[in-house]
């Protein structure tokens, strides 16, 4: 069927344009769409709670701004540090973090899991803003970008926008691998049982608490690789990275896309941050550009209300629709 | 039939608060055995059932597993063990297919939790498991159906194959026939015949043609206390059960 193969080259299709968006691009649109790219990161990683182990996290910028904070204490001031170090390391800080809160917060469930997640969350925001540790409420500046380098020599220069861009891309992509691959394993499958009943996956012999922390672990880690990437986009850190606005934002792009399809995080993360720098264009919509919240509000309640699937699903219905025919025939 | 009761309760009670849900059971089960546990509404028999599962822990008594008090173990640590349960109202993964139902069945025994880049479906051992299951419990012909658009009786026959398919010493079956039609019913007393020579089975049921066709023991609970326990013919006969069933009487005799 030529459709199913159109589906199957979709993703490579994709990539290979976004590869060559930089070539052909200005400098704003570039960083806009590593931006894009960093949120469908934090995005993916929310969506393996929300979306195939059923927990809704509100406190998930805790782990992306651990990272850019991890990153920006341990970069020295005036020199570059090695990614090749300080990304896993930061990435272990929230893996170990997600542990820690995750064997106390998966006490709790439903709406407790929201409170407690958020409370987690605020602690931190809170940690940074009122201590000397991280700047306070100023944040700190990483005045140089992490350096790629092997044996002296700089493999990839990250000051520069493309390669920056491309780096994002590369782990967004194996980002998506890696979880595609979980997802599909019999952990994975344990993980949308628990979803779906967790009661009966007890029943069955399952440890759920323990599948449930190490999915917890996991989206922490990887939260963390995003959050890592922002503050290295940025160059700085202030606690707003730490704050529930982002938690609800990668919420809502993950509602946005459509909760437990991994691609749908994509397409949420790529709809919100565009969404959001179009509607808060002031030479397009004047005085109201200040309000884009409203406007983004109106959108996503639309989507909630007619698009219970997502905006993946929309795709779904267009993709699927022949298919289903004949299988009714 | 062994001589050693595989699955053994003491004095087993459960208090909510004031009520007492479970008073004092004691109850044996045997490898090879069906044992019914009947009495009216509000007997305590689901509550019991909990017990043994570990979904409720008991206030107070012994639930001896093969020599071993598993009394307020957690109900994943004692299906490991090798008891599994149905559910009363069906409790299946409605979204799933009816082989993946049970190939998550089988999947609980040997988890490979650990190995998260091998496929799912690539685990020969946990699908033969899964399909004999279905096979056993009549759903062959179903594999790739949605668990939800199935019918009330394929669901329950699906309930019992998933509890099948974890490989399970003891099974605990809380009214599978609950709802189901008379052909649907004969069916399922069929499945649970062909089940008991290498099973302890705790059945709860209603239906007092499949209790007679099954019982080789059988147990009546009034108020959360065992009234009468013995053998179909001795129990039917005894008369406190008579007196405790009396206007209800039609129970032990249509």
């Amino acid at each position: 069927m030529p459709n199913a193969r159109l589906t199957a080259w979709l993703p490579y299709f994709v990539v290979g344009l976004l590869a060559l968006f930089p070539m052909v691009e200005s400098t704003f649109y570039t960083q806009l769409l590593t931006k894009v790219l960093i949120m469908a990161i934090f995005a993916m990683s929310l969506d393996l709670l929300v979306g195939y182990t059923g927990l809704v996290s509100f406190g998930h910028a805790a782990y992306f701004g651990l990272a850019g904070y991890a990153l920006a204490l341990m970069a020295p001031k005036y020199e570059t540090v090695s990614l090749w170090w300080s990304l896993p390391a930061a990435v272990g800080v929230c893996a170990l973090f997600a542990l820690i809160t995750g064997t106390l917060v998966l006490r709790t469930r439903g709406i407790y899991f929201i409170m407690v997640t958020l409370a987690f969350a605020q602690m931190l925001f809170f940690i940074f803003h009122d201590t000397k540790i991280g700047g306070g409420s100023d944040g700190i500046y990483i005045y140089a970008k992490p350096a790629m380098k092997v044996g002296g020599a700089v493999l990839v220069d990250l000051e520069k926008l493309q390669n920056f861009y491309w780096l994002v891309l590369a782990l967004t992509t194996l980002v998506y691998l890696l979880l595609h691959r979980v997802l599909g394993s019999t952990f994975g499958r344990a993980l949308l049982g628990i979803k779906v009943n967790e009661h009966r996956m007890r029943a069955l012999g399952f440890p759920v608490f323990r599948y449930q922390l190490a999915s917890f672990t996991l989206s922490g880690a990887l939260a963390g690789v995003a959050g890592y990437l922002a503050a290295t986009q940025y160059g700085f850190v202030n606690p707003e990275i730490l704050s529930w606005h982002q938690s609800g934002a990668v919420l809502m792009m993950v509602i946005l896309g459509g909760m437990g399809s991994l691609y749908g995080a994509v397409i949420g993360a790529f709809a919100f941050v565009l969404l959001q720098e179009v509607l808060s264009n002031q030479a397009w919509f004047g005085i109201a550009a200040k309000h884009w919240q409203l406007a983004m509000g109106i959108f996503i309640m639309l989507v909630a209300l007619y698009l219970p699937q997502g905006l993946a699903g929309l795709l779904q219905q267009f993709g699927r629709k022949p298919v289903a025919e004949i299988a009714d025939e | 039939m062994s001589e050693m009761p595989i699955l053994q309760t003491r004095a087993l009670t459960k208090r909510f608060g004031g009520l007492v849900a479970v008073s004092d059971v004691s109850l044996d089960l045997y490898v090879g055995e069906i044992h019914v546990v009947i009495g009216p509404n509000g007997a305590g028999k689901t509550t019991l059932t909990n017990l043994l599962s570990g979904d409720l822990p008991p206030t107070s008594g012994e639930v001896m597993f093969a020599g071993r008090d598993i009394a307020g173990c957690s109900s994943d640590h004692i299906s490991r063990l090798g008891i599994g349960r149905s559910y009363q109202k069906t409790n299946i993964f409605l979204p799933f297919t009816v082989f993946e139902n049970c190939r998550l069945a089988a999947q609980s025994r040997t988890p490979h939790a650990t190995r998260v880049f091998h496929r799912a479906g690539g685990y020969p051992e946990i699908n033969r498991r899964a399909e004999e299951a279905m096979a056993a419990a009549g759903l062959d012909k179903r594999a790739e159906r949605i668990a939800a658009t199935l019918s009330h009786g394929e669901q329950r026959q699906l309930e019992i194959a998933m509890c099948l398919a974890t490989q399970p010493r003891v099974l605990l079956l809380d009214e599978p026939l609950a709802g189901m039609g008379p052909h649907e019913s004969q069916r399922m007393v069929e499945l649970i015949k062909g089940l008991t020579a290498d099973h302890a089975i705790m059945l709860i049921e209603h239906d007092m043609d499949a209790v007679f066709a099954l019982a080789h023991r059988l147990t009546v609970m009034v108020n959360g206390e065992v009234l009468e326990s013995g053998t179909p013919e001795a129990v039917r006969s005894s008369p406190a059960v008579q007196l405790a069933y009396l206007g209800g009487e039609e129970i032990l005799h249509d």
